[in-house]
């Protein structure tokens, strides 16, 4: 029998270990599951971890993909992880990823074609204000009516993506365009755009964003006043009432630093990666942001690294669909994979495994 | 007393990193009412544990009646009469009296016999209780009758009762008493475990004395004192707190006629409170637990909020007030639960040292925190009030409830309030430590603070405040000096036994 004994206090080996073993661990079961596909094992873990950096024929084109898809994540994941360590969940970083790309797109589009150097600026303003706009509503909610902000930020995803749509089709649509859905292309408006910084990286401003993100949230929690009331809140909700943490101001501080992010991220996204508004343009990271922010131990540094090993499962998993043949659910599955092994392979930082058959105290 | 009921012979049981339990022997007769001293941690719940058939021991053997006894679960040490009264009652509200005990029993009879039956038990043994009643409605004490009738119904050999008093006010410890002293005379054993000793020097025939795990000796209270007793359980001398003569100080904190809802449905309302505390006085607050203690600390720590014109400090009106503010103008509390209240679990005691202590100590001057300064005020507390600790780095919940309270203790204090409110300041701490903390409470008052201290134990109160006052079902007495009060007027003070004494006038 094999029984889980609570450690006094948490095993900082574990917790630095917890990461790669479940890597480790997902590569084993994935390569069974692909192995059980009729897929060969190894070829498809390489493909995934190994030719998208590395490859002669793909690297080219899938090295700078790692930055531009982890991006993002990172930028979103970092502010998630504020609320998650406060308790605070943020469902629907994907509605504010949303409404910030709109919101920022609409600034910008209101100025075209000015070429002012305040054009950027602005729109990232904007993005951000839209995506804590859209946050605030399950904050002031959460706060007035007592309603469960995980249902609420969840739902007004849905609501952002039938925003989406109607702009693409009606208040954004590029009037040059041809009757077609879809803003006009940011790229080709220079003042707008947020080109790739150096060429062959996938470096664009978002990237820049999401590690000035990193060092913020790092300083935040390791040094500020605010980061230790998060994580009090978090870890003790009675003992941050009695420490004099207001409740009511954390939730709104939380909700509204992801929801910035998030927006930031999706101006950065439609201005540079996507380039226009268009009814396919949320394109998930809202969500997968949750799981590179648990998967990053909802610390910064982790979610940097977190981020970057989600977007290269995206690239290799797209590489293994068309080189290998491998079925796209089989790819969700591996990533599903990755977080259940670092969540399984976790509870070891806080308990110990005695085997052994011994009567219950 | 020659026969020998149960005889324990070299019990042991350890615990990864602990030995509970380190060759316990001792004999208990029939008709003996058996005391089992110890300090919180000496191994007292694991003995009776093992006993009840709820731990097995890793060496040693008892025995029953001269033959072995390995009881496997407490349904057989039941059925081998041996029955339990715990600490905390496992006792459904929304089911009446009736039905409580029912589900207790292997064989419930039908409900009929039963309710007669236990009307039956409760007057021979002037337990009064109705079997109609829902368990909700009761009292802590009657909740307690509850228990202990469920054990009598099976005419138990042996009686554990694991602290049985900590929940009674002092006419209702009278009446257990009373009934535990009528069950000894029929020839009822009783093992009684306390760490209160002038109860056990009342009622106790024998006891064994552990400390760490190991018997280290044995005595028969009524002939040792209490003092000699509590050295048994320590292992070295006592040292008692000493009071400063005092004089009259100005009024420092004033409660004008405070009130608050209850914040969930089993909390308690608290009806008007009207109370003033003076400079460098100890001001003791009692009351049997759940009678509105954390409503009353949290509307001083600034958890719950006021209208104005209710609590002033100084003069001034904090009612309103968040706790950081309050922390700054002096107003400090140690809340009752060390973990998840008073102290963050999964945090260091560095954070937690940071936890009350940003504002008065400037931790975190402009938000930033200082976190050589922060570990530097943890080192001071560690060392003032001997936390036993390898670092401050470690978790609050890998220390011991008696470290973590001596660490949460001197946290408030050694940021000097003006004024303190402490709920259950010794709670679960050895009785040295105790004495460490009733003393650096009374030097505080000393330095001319206003300190409240809210406690169960009413020896503590009668020992270091100036004067007392009793919270009951949220309403609070008339403070009376300390001096010259008897344990009856106290115990009237804290709501009186529910008219209890006429059951034992009937017998």
């Amino acid at each position: 029998m094999i029984r889980l004994e609570k450690r006094p206090t948490p095993s900082q080996a574990w917790t630095v270990l917890t990461p790669p073993v479940a890597v480790l661990a997902t590569m084993v079961a994935g390569g069974l599951m692909f192995a059980a596909l009729g897929k060969d094992p190894f070829e498809a873990i390489r493909t995934i971890f190994y030719d998208p950096l590395f490859n002669d024929q793909f690297a080219a084109y899938s090295r700078p993909q790692l930055l531009v898809k982890a991006g993002p994540l990172i930028l979103i994941a970092i502010g998630l992880s504020l609320g998650f360590r406060a308790g605070v969940w943020n469902i629907g970083a994907e509605g504010q990823y949303i409404v910030g790309a709109l919101c920022g797109a609409g600034v910008g589009l209101a100025m075209y074609p000015s070429g002012s150097v305040l054009v950027f600026p602005a729109m990232v303003m904007a993005g951000a204000l839209g995506g804590w706009a859209w946050a605030m509503i399950p904050a002031i909610l959460k706060t007035r009516f007592n309603t469960n902000e995980i249902l609420v930020s969840l739902l007004l995803v849905y609501v952002a993506e039938q925003l989406l749509a109607s702009a693409a089709l009606g208040l954004l649509r590029n009037p040059e365009g041809g009757g077609f859905p879809g803003s006009r292309n940011f790229q080709q408006w220079p003042a707008a755009a947020n080109p790739e910084l150096i060429t062959g990286t996938g470096m664009h401003w978002g990237v820049v964003a999401a590690f000035v993100a990193v060092i913020g949230a790092y300083a935040l929690l390791s040094r500020h006043l605010l980061g230790f009331q998060i994580r009090l809140t978090g870890a003790a909700p009675r003992a941050a009432r009695f420490a004099g943490v207001n409740p009511t101001r954390l939730v709104v501080i939380c909700l509204g630093l992801s929801g910035l992010l998030a927006g930031m991220a999706g101006l950065f996204e439609v201005t540079g990666p996507a380039g226009q508004i268009s009814i396919d343009f949320g394109s998930g990271y809202g969500f997968t942001a949750i799981i590179v922010a648990f998967l990053g131990r909802l610390h910064p540094v982790g979610i940097l690294l977190a981020g970057l090993l989600m977007a290269l499962t995206y690239i290799g998993g797209e590489l293994a669909q068309f080189m290998l043949g491998v079925p796209a659910a089989a790819i969700q599955a591996f990533q599903g994979m990755l977080l259940f092994f670092l969540l399984a392979v976790d509870v070891l930082s806080n308990y110990r495994l005695r085997f052994g058959t011994r009567e219950v105290a | 007393m020659t026969d020998t009921l149960l005889a324990l012979d070299g019990l042991t049981k350890a615990y990864p990193g602990v030995i509970a339990n380190d060759g316990v022997s001792f004999r208990i007769a029939p008709g003996e009412v058996h005391a089992l001293l110890g300090e919180n941690g000496a191994g007292k719940s694991t003995l009776v544990k093992m006993i009840y058939g709820l731990v097995k021991p890793d060496a040693g053997r008892m025995a029953l009646r001269g033959a072995p006894y390995t009881p496997d679960r407490p349904s057989e040490a039941r059925t081998n009469g041996v029955a339990m009264v715990f600490q905390h009652f496992s006792l459904f509200e929304a089911l009446d009296v009736a039905e409580n005990i029912a589900l207790g029993m292997e064989n419930p009879p039908r409900r009929r016999e039963l309710a007669a039956s236990i009307r039956q038990v409760s007057h021979d043994y002037g337990l009064p209780l109705d079997p109609a009643r829902l368990v909700g409605e009761l009292s802590a004490g009657e909740r307690q009758r509850v228990e202990i009738i469920r054990c009598l119904l099976q005419n138990p050999r042996l009686l554990i009762m694991d602290e049985p008093t900590s929940v009674l006010t002092p006419q209702e410890v009278e009446i257990l008493f009373a009934t535990l002293r009528k069950l000894s005379s029929e020839g009822t054993a009783i093992l009684y475990i306390s760490h209160k000793l002038d109860e056990i020097r009342a009622l106790c025939d024998a006891a064994t004395v552990l400390r760490r795990g190991k018997v280290v000796g044995t005595c028969v209270p009524r002939e040792t004192t209490a003092r000699e007793m509590a050295e048994l359980m320590v292992g070295t001398t006592l040292h008692t707190p000493e009071r400063r003569h005092r004089e009259n100080g100005e009024t420092l904190l004033e409660l004008r006629g405070v009130s608050l809802p209850a914040a969930t449905p089993f909390g308690t309302n608290l009806h008007a409170l009207s109370l003033k505390v003076q400079a460098g006085e100890v001001m003791g607050i009692g009351g049997v637990a759940g009678n509105g203690q954390d409503e009353f600390l949290s509307v001083l720590s600034g958890e719950s909020l006021q209208e104005p014109g209710r609590v002033f400090v100084d003069g001034v009106d904090i009612g309103a007030l968040p706790p950081q503010t309050r922390r700054s103008l002096g107003v400090l509390a140690a809340p009752e639960e060390r973990l998840g209240h008073a102290a963050a679990p999964d945090m260091t005691l560095v954070e937690n040292a940071l936890l009350t202590g940003s504002v008065r100590e400037k931790l975190a001057p402009h938000g930033l925190v200082n976190w050589a300064a922060t570990r530097a005020f943890a080192a001071r507390i560690i060392e003032a009030f001997d936390v036993r600790t390898p670092n401050a780095d470690v978790a609050a919940r890998a220390l011991s409830g008696g470290n973590l309270q001596k660490f949460v203790i001197g946290r408030e204090i050694l940021q000097a309030p003006r004024v303190l409110v402490v709920n259950q300041p010794t709670w679960g701490v050895d009785a040295a430590a105790a004495a460490t903390i009733r003393q650096a409470l009374l030097d505080l008052a000393g330095q001319g603070a206003a300190v409240i201290v809210i406690s169960q134990d009413l020896d503590e109160l009668m020992e270091i405040a100036d004067r007392f006052a009793a919270l009951n079902a949220g309403r609070l007495t008339d403070p009376r000096a300390t001096a010259g009060l008897s344990l009856d007027e106290i115990g009237l003070m804290m709501g009186g036994a529910h008219d209890m004494e006429v059951a034992h006038a009937a017998q």
